[in-house]
């Protein structure tokens, strides 16, 4: 099967390897193009962005102004802060020259000078290994004004690394805008959207790692070729991240659409002990919850999750066995979020806050019935009465896994239920490489 | 105590300026090399960054306040930070957490007497598929299990 974004490599992350497997030929394809058929291809491709909406690549980047006396910027979104996502990592260590070459074509389409890759500040070990690949990309005159020369181009770039400092917001495409310009994370109101009245005020489009790894093979190899892998109304390949209760968890790239329990049991090695699964969150903690019996013949692509009462989002995966305790799940879920919201909206503040001790008083055992119809009461009051989609992230597990476990609550409220055993350490590899052992 | 940035220091500021078209822009890079150098941000370093980009002490105050990863004191020369969130809650992080809670015979924020050890409760870390994990400043530590928590305390010992 035919990997786009990971493929299997040896040492890609080296720039001599990604030379030999045809590493920066698409930026000179590109050059040689206009801009506006560049979008036009992305946009025919069908890719769609990774980050968690699913919109059109192409089509946001033709929102960019044509004819502007102001700069233009691009930012990458690497804050990845979505539990259960661990995807723009694994690019980050080992494909960055491939993003690197998606970020110039990206630049040239739209006319950003500059692009920002904003990076976690978690990630140091990440943000050293991209930008040492940063560092060789720029040695080699494929980044910078040495692009002139390289690419015999009137177009060059720079990008720059802007490390976040431990904020979940900062992954909303407005909040990180601001953190970048040096502010606190708060997102912004739309309209102006950020293709108008982005950085500083000027045209800025924000995309995801994985989108913007995606758009070189699909200037090489043709947005016909890229449209016709997985489903049609989401093409093209995915990073799906699998944590939780399985055998291999891990990250395994494959075509939109493949089916859920194709992941989980064939991929990802199925449940430890052969258990049933209880729940899945399909797309990251801010999507709606799946019932272990909802999920046959789900595919995973936005319109197909859509259809089951779910969304793609990330693209991270997490399993629950049937010995999962759903409450305690949920309320570290609901104490996460409250410790996101960045407290400008009021009822994301309150309300975030809310859920976490409604949550924890039924984990506490001292929840009543007439706690359930609340937390659906409070999480609809977030809903859409944000500013930005924390509202709903924080909403929406809530909701949809008290409506669709809501025997599983009443049970646990009203004391008839034994309370699952914490899932206990189960120990599988040994991966961290230590920093220091990675050059700086 | 008075804060002032090495030599070093200040010329790696003049190449962050240069990749931002505002000096406050330089704002959160600044205060990451200011903890690097100081160990968190005090007062003074504050005071010291605001005059660099030109912006107000509440501005910075503001900033470092929102984000997590400023420290406003100092950390043990060890400080732990172990994830309790989804993926690492299903296979075990509350064992390592309280593991770790009693080996340091602290709890979350603080700093032992002797300034080695500190203690952090994370939301997730990026690390869902090698969970449970915990990281030592910037060190990832994955997969773990409680005896392998033990080595790694050990060995800082």
């Amino acid at each position: 099967m035919e990997k786009i974004v990971l493929p299997e490599i040896k040492d890609l992350h080296l720039i001599d390897v990604y030379l030999r497997n045809g590493g920066f030929t698409a930026v000179k394809k590109a050059f040689s193009q206009s801009t506006d058929d560049i979008i036009d291809q992305v946009k025919k491709s069908g890719l769609r962005g990774r980050g968690g909406a699913a919109f059109s690549a192409g089509l946001k980047w033709s929102f960019m102004p044509k004819t502007t006396d102001k700069p233009k910027y691009l930012c990458i979104n690497g804050d990845e802060c979505e539990p259960g996502s661990f995807k723009d990592r694994q690019i980050f260590e080992f494909n960055p020259h491939q993003l690197i070459e998606g970020i110039l074509i990206t630049s040239y389409a739209i006319g950003a000078k500059v692009a920002y890759v904003y990076i976690r500040g978690e990630y140091h070990k990440w943000i050293r290994l991209f930008e040492n690949a940063l560092a060789d990309a720029y040695a080699h005159g494929f980044v910078g004004e040495k692009m002139k020369e390289t690419f015999a181009t009137d177009f060059f770039c720079d990008i720059y690394v802007h490390k976040g400092a431990g904020a979940y917001i900062c992954g909303e495409e407005s909040a990180l805008m601001n953190s970048i310009e040096g502010k606190r994370g708060y997102p912004r109101v739309k309209p102006p959207f950020p293709a108008q009245n982005g950085l500083w005020g000027n045209p800025t489009t924000i995309n995801n790692i994985e989108t913007i790894t995606n758009v070189p093979p699909i200037i090489n190899k043709g947005w016909e070729w890229f449209s016709k892998i997985g489903e049609p109304k989401h093409p093209g390949t995915i990073l799906f991240g699998v944590s939780g209760h399985v055998n291999k968890p891990g990250v395994y790239e494959l075509p939109s659409g493949t089916l859920l329990t194709d992941i989980i049991y064939s991929y990802a090695g199925g449940v430890p002990g052969n258990k049933k699964i209880l729940c899945v969150i399909p797309g990251g903690s801010s999507m709606p919850p799946l019932r272990g019996d909802q999920l046959d013949g789900v595919k995973m692509d936005a319109e197909s999750l859509r259809t089951v009462g779910s969304a793609i989002g990330t693209g991270g995966i997490i399993v629950m066995d049937e010995d999962t305790d759903l409450v305690k799940v949920l309320a570290r879920i609901a104490k996460f979020y409250h410790h996101e919201s960045c407290g400008q909206c009021t009822p994301c503040r309150e309300g975030t806050g809310w859920l976490q001790k409604i949550l924890e008083r039924i984990l506490d055992g001292n929840g009543s019935l007439s706690d359930i119809d609340l937390l659906i009461a409070v999480a609809s009051n977030i809903e859409g009465n944000t500013i930005c989609a924390l509202g709903e992230a924080a909403a929406w597990p809530v909701k949809f896994m008290v409506q669709r476990f809501r025997d599983y609550f009443e049970k646990r409220v009203s004391n008839e239920m034994n309370i699952p055993v914490a899932n206990k350490v189960h120990s599988m590899r040994n991966t961290a490489i230590p920093l220091a052992d990675i050059k700086n | 105590m008075e804060f002032t940035f090495t030599q070093q220091n200040l010329e790696k500021i003049d190449q962050i300026l240069k990749k931002y078209p505002t000096k406050k822009a330089a704002l959160m890079p600044l205060l990451w090399l200011a903890q690097e150098q100081n160990g968190f941000i005090s007062g003074e370093v504050m005071k010291s960054v605001a005059s660099i980009i030109e912006v107000s002490l509440e501005e910075v105050l503001g900033v470092v306040t929102f984000y997590t990863m400023y420290h406003q004191h100092q950390m043990g020369k060890y400080h732990f930070q172990v994830c309790t969130n989804v993926s690492c809650l299903l296979r075990g992080g509350y064992d390592i957490w309280n593991h770790v809670r009693s080996k340091l015979e602290i709890e979350n924020g603080q700093v032992t007497s002797d300034k080695k050890f500190s203690l952090e409760e994370v939301e997730c870390m990026g690390s869902c598929g090698s969970a449970p994990m915990m990281a030592v400043n910037r060190d990832y530590y994955e997969n773990l299990s409680l005896d392998q928590v033990d080595q790694i305390i050990e060995s800082f010992k």
